[in-house]
């Protein structure tokens, strides 16, 4: 089983060629530079120097969310057109399980925050026992929420993702329990995760069609979001319930 | 005598999402449609009054695969067979050219296919190609949409001197404006041109504005402040206002300094064929009255009909196919150019 993983729902662009229990190949730039520009070739630089033809890979397994608006729709564009010309499925794997899956076999809770603006964190929350265990599907939180919560567990908690260098202090501050925070190479999004975290749910058959894959943003458009304030705010002058 | 094979003729598969239309096309020899599928999302934007950039181009990756396949299907055409892939990169708004530049990006490159980068209002100026096979540069071209007013002499097949552009809004942004006044809504310019039509284009004089710059250049926002200034004081004086009368008499002030600049740069450029592309081309007063000046000075007319008139993907294939023709392909870097200028490569 070959499969292209794709990764650009934050600063970071990173492709991978996984191929059974290998990691053929994986490019990585977490560095300002568009994603428009780097991800197409990354890819064609792992499959040059890997030597193969694209249409050898089974399915290509793309970060699916949440993340930066316009980075998840690169790689999402991406993935479909792919998919698309090669006739071959794609694999719409939760952006924060991928990076969670970064720490794979780490003790107690793995956390991993990406900076949602507005106060918020799009995080989860998972654990390793005998096997990948999510806790918290991934989910757009502020950030005292989340701390609360993780309070609740009364477990260690080791935290990854582009929040920390934000929200590191307070949680550092808020948390009554033990902490820690990932090193550099295992602290971000890896398409190289995306791809084998994607052969698990291809091999399950839990594959969309290109033309079915869409991101998933968990978070509204700031105009559906107002519209909606405005006309939840009518009916409530109109003493009607808002729908 | 031997004859044209499928293998030199050029097939394009052409997409474009540089505002709120998902479209894809297949054109043939830069000049045969094979197919237009436009998945359109004015439904959508209406309830915000306009185009909201984010929904645009959320509905544009939900889209697009399905209106690319629906492209190849009615083509008849596999992409096996394609022989290049256009996208749109710019002038647009950025979210939403990026889901069509990187959707083709991934196609011409999984597929194996040249990949060319096109100009939207290029593709505008070549929407004329497409229905009037003898058409060929240089003409003087009027291009009028709702983000664009330009005039230029198209002096080859992508080669553009722009003589002429406005200083402020475009000509379908003031009807937008106008029609919101209004309370027509959202999208302007076809509501305005409907109303119009029960109307007195000589209800009221609106100032046909005049700029500085170039002879040619353009100005409608004191157009567009004339009709609402109109608008405050009808108000003020407790009249009402014939919205029928007011669109046909703003209408006939855009027509008037549309065609009147058009005409005035034919004369001084010496051009005997005159071309009009973009949404505004489209508008029923505009057409009548270029194809009225036009037969008077003896000039032959040219404009495309209302489907390649919006932003639509065979555009995009006619002149894709030129830039293709020409030697221009696109790298796997291609970026979207959000404000792209014309001529700009």
């Amino acid at each position: 089983m070959r499969i292209l993983g794709i990764e650009s729902a934050s600063l970071v662009a990173s492709a991978a060629i996984v191929e059974d229990a290998s990691l053929l190949a994986e490019y990585t730039v977490n560095f300002k530079k568009t994603h428009s520009q780097t991800l197409l070739p990354m890819i064609d630089e792992l499959i040059k120097m890997l030597g193969i033809e694209l249409s050898t890979v089974d399915a290509v397994a793309v970060s699916g969310g949440p993340g930066s608006f316009t980075g998840l729709r690169i790689g999402s564009a991406t993935a479909k057109g792919l998919g698309l010309a090669l006739g071959k499925p794609l694999v719409s794997v939760p952006t924060l399980d991928a990076a969670a899956y970064n720490l794979y076999g780490a003790a107690g809770l793995i956390c991993p925050i990406m900076d949602a603006r507005r106060g918020q964190v799009y995080t989860g929350i998972y654990r390793f026992e005998r096997e990948f265990e999510v806790i918290l599907g991934q989910s757009a939180l502020a950030v005292g929420e989340l701390a609360e919560r993780l309070n609740g567990f009364g477990e260690r908690v080791i935290f990854l993702g582009d929040g920390v260098p934000v929200h590191e202090s307070f949680l550092t501050e808020t948390l009554k329990v033990p902490c820690a925070f990932a090193p550099a190479h295992v602290n971000r999004q890896r398409a190289a995760a995306v791809a084998v975290l994607g052969s698990v749910y291809y091999a399950a058959g839990k594959t969309v069609s290109a033309e079915e894959h869409r991101p998933e943003y968990l978070r509204k458009s700031q105009a559906e979001r107002e519209r909606e304030e405005r006309e939840a705010a009518a009916c409530l002058r109109e003493g009607e319930e808002p729908v | 005598m031997k004859l044209r094979s499928i293998e030199e003729d050029v097939w394009i598969l052409a997409i474009e999402s540089s505002c709120d239309e998902t479209a894809a096309a297949v054109v043939k020899n830069g000049r045969e449609v094979l197919s237009n599928v436009i998945s359109s999302q004015i439904a959508l934007h209406t309830l915000y009054g306009g185009v909201v950039p984010e929904i645009a181009s959320r509905k544009h990756i939900e889209k697009i695969n399905q209106v690319i396949e629906a492209a190849l299907y009615e083509a008849g055409r596999t992409l096996e067979e394609m022989t290049a892939v256009a996208v749109t990169y710019g002038p647009g708004l950025v979210g939403a050219l990026l889901v069509g530049v990187a959707e083709a990006k991934a196609i011409a490159y999984a597929a194996k296919k040249p990949l060319v980068g096109v100009h939207h209002i290029e593709g505008h100026v070549s929407a004329n190609f497409i229905e009037h096979p003898e058409l060929e540069p240089p003409f003087l071209c009027l291009i009028v949409s709702g983000g664009h007013t330009h005039l230029v002499i198209v002096k080859d097949y992508g080669v553009f001197t722009i003589i002429g552009r406005t200083m402020d809004d475009a000509a379908g942004e003031a009807f937008d404006k106008v029609a919101r006044a209004v309370g027509l809504g959202y999208p302007g310019g076809p509501k305005v041109d409907k109303a119009a039509r029960e109307g007195n284009p000589h209800a009221v004089e609106f100032p046909r504005a005049k700029v500085g710059g170039s002879a040619y250049d353009f100005s409608f926002s004191g157009m567009k402040s004339a009709v609402l200034n109109y608008l405050n004081q009808a108000q003020m004086k407790g009249e009402t206002v014939h919205v029928p009368d007011l669109c046909a008499s703003f209408q006939n002030a855009v027509v008037d300094v549309l065609v009147s600049h058009t005409m005035a740069a034919a004369r001084d450029y010496g051009c005997t064929r005159v071309a009009i592309a973009g949404g505004v081309a489209s508008n029923t007063a505009l057409r009548a009255g270029m194809q009225a000046a036009c037969e008077a000075e003896g000039l032959a007319l040219y404009y495309p009909s209302p489907v390649f008139c919006t932003d639509n993907a065979a555009m995009i294939g006619a002149a894709a196919y030129y830039e293709y023709i020409n030697g221009a392909r696109a790298g796997w870097d291609l970026n979207a150019v959000p404000n792209l200028k014309l001529g700009e490569r």
